[in-house]
């Protein structure tokens, strides 16, 4: 019989569409995996409410394990996700990839949180918009070697 | 009268119908950064709203959340009337933006207590996503009233057209009564207060002044709308009314 275990080895194999680069472990969005007698159920949540790729990540995680029974996959809203939940390994992939990963700080209403340059490693960057490419993203650009990047919003 | 239901509608409504509106931005933004930034503020909403409409349906347990959310008469519509404006130029879109996510901001702070477990849910999300929007419009009010005469002029006309529509968010219901009666949310004039100060700490760092007159439309919670929302509706549901149970 599939064992848990199993099962999120398995899931090291389904990606976020949107950020190739990441699966959806080192996105902390599984939430938990039951195996029971008849079926294998997978809890995840959502990353942002009209985040638009959680249809094809749950087709994509019922594709992944399709040959080890009858999957089903459950949406849990609480607690809601946070950036915390990231894995190292994934920050580190999305740096490597040219996303800054999500960084501490600038909790007050207008405070940015200082952001490397993901090309360069300057400190010396700017926000050039709040928002990105997707909802998880904000734009950046480096001051000294003027590469902009996209950077993972901290989200908690 | 199930006034959880009735609630939870007006919620997802909200969420639509401003969605919706904001998506007409979408490719007629005057810098490529904004219309990224509106069309992320809509899928939040839109995100939101399927949440909604998705428990609505549960509670309702008649209705699918699609047909909820695209085959409903006018009449059962429940949004807040400011959310239904036509777009108007950049800086009334603001403005009515401004207005209602820091309302939207305190009203979800408020469900992370509520007493029902799916509300609290949604606004556990929902929270982080709105204190992002209203940092966003909070800026852009800053930057329009402090800059330019013109967009001064332009920021402060939008706001005193939207004005009037603000007092609906704080005028409660007959569900909204119920509910806070039954201590499942509060009362939404208990927001007004921190409400004011919020929008007027913001006002006053961008030059602009807030009307003095009582703000006084209402009917939007009870399905009285303006003749805006016909006109959203027909765009919306055009292909549900054509195609019935159409699906990608
Ligand atoms: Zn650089």
């Amino acid at each position: 019989m599939v064992t848990r275990e199993d099962i999120f080895k398995r899931l090291e194999n389904v990606f976020d569409p949107e950020v190739p680069v990441l699966t959806v472990l080192d996105l902390g969005i599984v939430r938990d995996v039951l195996v029971t007698a008849s079926e294998i159920q997978v809890t995840i949540t959502p990353t942002y409410s009209g985040c638009p790729a959680m249809n094809t990540i749950e087709a994509d995680i019922k594709k992944e394990l399709n040959d080890l029974g009858s999957i089903k996959v459950l949406t849990l809203l609480s607690p809601a996700w946070t950036t915390d939940w990231m894995s190292e390994e994934g920050k580190l992939k999305l740096k490597e990839y040219g996303i800054a990963p999500p960084v501490e700080g600038g909790r007050g209403m207008f405070e940015n949180p200082q952001v490397d340059c993901v090309r360069c490693g300057s400190k010396n960057t700017k926000m050039l918009a709040q928002f990105g490419s997707t909802a998880c993203k904000a734009m950046y650009q480096c001051q000294d070697c003027f590469e902009p990047f996209d950077y993972f919003k901290c989200h908690r | 009268m199930n006034t959880l239901l009735d609630y939870t509608l007006h919620l997802a409504d909200n969420q639509l119908i401003l969605g919706q509106r904001l998506c007409e931005w979408c490719g007629h933004n005057f810098v490529l950064e904004q219309d990224i930034a509106m069309s992320n503020i809509a899928l939040d909403l839109i995100g939101q709203a399927r949440s909604y409409y998705q428990y609505a349906a549960k509670l309702d347990g008649k209705n699918t959340e699609d047909e909820l959310a695209m085959l409903r008469g006018e009449r059962d519509y429940k949004n807040l009337l400011l959310l239904e404006l036509p777009n108007g130029d950049f800086a009334e879109t603001l403005a009515r933006q401004f207005f209602y996510d820091v309302f939207h901001l305190l009203q979800m702070e408020d469900h992370l207590t509520s007493s029902d477990e799916s509300l609290r849910a949604i606004a556990e999300k929902a929270v982080k996503e709105v204190r992002y929007h209203v940092t966003w419009s909070s800026e852009w009010m800053i930057r329009l009233g402090d800059g330019t005469t013109e967009s001064h002029t332009r920021i402060q006309k939008a706001v005193n057209k939207a004005w009037m529509w603000t007092g609906e968010m704080f005028k409660a219901s007959a569900f909204e009564g119920d509910l806070a009666s039954k201590k499942i949310i509060s009362d939404p004039k208990q927001f007004k207060l921190s409400w004011d100060q919020r929008v007027q700490a913001i006002l006053s760092e961008a030059t602009l002044k807030l009307p003095l007159e009582e703000p006084y439309q209402q009917g939007g919670k009870d399905g009285i709308h303006t003749e805006h929302l016909g006109f959203i509706l027909a765009e919306m549901q055009s292909l549900q009314r054509t195609y019935p149970g159409l699906s990608w």
